[in-house]
């Protein structure tokens, strides 16, 4: 129980994937300019990196390890978020499709969010069990849709700023990011697994 | 003649025209996350060069039989193919470096930059151009990685070629106090901010567009 509490507290704040870890930086640069996309990408991203990590985990341990085939680890891994994605795109054009337009071109970029392969491989390499290994794609999955989230309040403000030109775009973001996460850098040592 | 300079033209317009990391901001973890020594932003630039260059000549080559509806899934399984190799080579051949980049070397199968060749470029050019544009844009991509990791290693530890003890150099000798900031996640995001907007000053200048 404790360490599964602590896993919570980690990945969320701790070892943040976007601001400590860096995965998953593509979504949070394209998608954070508009506070609703931006959440309903966090939704679908929890989505896939939670079911990711289930699958993948089971895969994992049942297939892959019994039969000696580790090595062949990320091909089925990519194929399993690239199903997912495919899944999470059909329901979305079904049940939302003013979010559908919104997420555009991001959507199908979910497959190749790092974090969501990342969430996948770590799971298996820090050798978690099946509960931890799903609290972990789901406090991951949180963490950077925090990080997502609180990126595009900013950046609505940003939008007003008076930003010098050379720093205009991709540049000022990437700054705003670096503080941020100097910001969760306070939560550093808190805690370990 | 006029066909070489194409392929120049392909090499060219991948360093500098469509640098994948400060012109098209593609495949950025890895960029932030592996750069705080130079030896590991050039082996991984390097080891995702070789992967680009290969899934470019092989996806060029197969195009014509890769039935459009599921091209997505052949292309990121080739990918993954060659992301297997690379790895099984650096864990037998560079065991340090394969250590150092960590989750890094899988997650190459996940790199934007790699699938957005494929798909806009390979799928549609002939094989030979499919090889320069990859070597073209690896190299950019190593570049950009190679000038933030020196930023990082320089200021943020104060040494070069780090951290192996045989080959480290102490830039400003053993006394010098590192700014700190520069080896934390923070410092990544800003130094590669500062170097985004000194890019966007110098293709002003130079009126690169």
């Amino acid at each position: 129980m404790e360490k599964i509490l602590s896993i919570i507290f980690i990945y969320i704040l701790v070892d943040n994937f976007v601001l400590q870890r860096f995965f998953g930086i593509c979504p949070f640069l394209g998608v954070s300019r508009k506070l609703e996309t931006a959440i309903g990408m966090s939704m679908a991203v929890v989505f896939v990196m939670t079911m990711a990590t289930l699958v993948t985990w089971l895969l994992n341990s049942f297939i892959l390890t019994p039969f000696n085939l580790a090595y062949l680890q990320i091909v089925t891994f990519i194929l399993v978020i690239a199903s997912l994605v495919q899944l999470v795109e059909t329901m979305l054009r079904k049940i939302s499709p003013t979010l559908y337009q919104g997420l555009g071109i991001f959507l199908p970029l979910i497959t190749t969010n790092c974090a969501v392969m990342a969430v996948a491989l770590l799971a298996v390499r820090q050798e978690f069990i099946l509960i931890e290994a799903i609290v972990f794609g789901i406090s991951a999955s949180l963490g950077f849709s925090l990080a997502l989230i609180i990126m595009a309040g900013i950046r609505e403000r940003l939008e007003l700023a008076a930003i010098p030109g050379p720093f205009r775009g991709s540049a000022i973001t990437l700054i705003t990011a670096g503080i941020l996460s100097l910001a969760f850098l306070g939560f550093k040592g808190m805690l370990t697994l | 003649m006029k066909q070489g300079s194409v392929y120049l033209q392909d090499i060219s317009r991948g360093i500098v025209k469509e640098n994948p990391v400060f012109r098209l901001l593609l495949g950025m973890c890895p960029v932030l996350g592996v750069t705080a020594y130079l030896i590991n932003g050039i082996g991984m630039g390097l080891a995702a060069t070789v992967v680009l260059i290969a899934s470019n000549v092989v996806i060029a080559s197969l195009k014509d039989y890769i039935p459009t509806r599921v091209r997505i899934p052949c292309f990121i399984v080739v990918i993954a193919t060659f992301v297997t190799i690379i790895e099984m080579m650096l864990k037998a051949y560079q065991p340090v470096l394969y250590e150092a980049l960590g989750v890094f070397v899988p997650l190459i199968v996940v790199n934007c930059i790699i699938l957005a060749r494929a798909e806009s470029f390979a799928s549609k050019k002939p094989v030979l151009r499919s090889f320069f544009d990859g070597l073209g844009i690896g190299l950019g991509f190593t570049i950009a990685l190679a000038l933030l990791s020196l930023v990082r290693e320089v200021f943020g530890q104060g040494t070069l070629f780090g951290p192996d003890p045989d080959k480290i150099i102490y830039v400003f000798g053993l006394n010098f106090e590192a700014m700190g900031l520069f080896a934390q996640p923070a410092g990544a995001f800003i130094a590669l901010g500062l170097l985004l907007a000194l890019t966007n000053v110098i293709f002003k200048k130079f009126k690169i567009d």
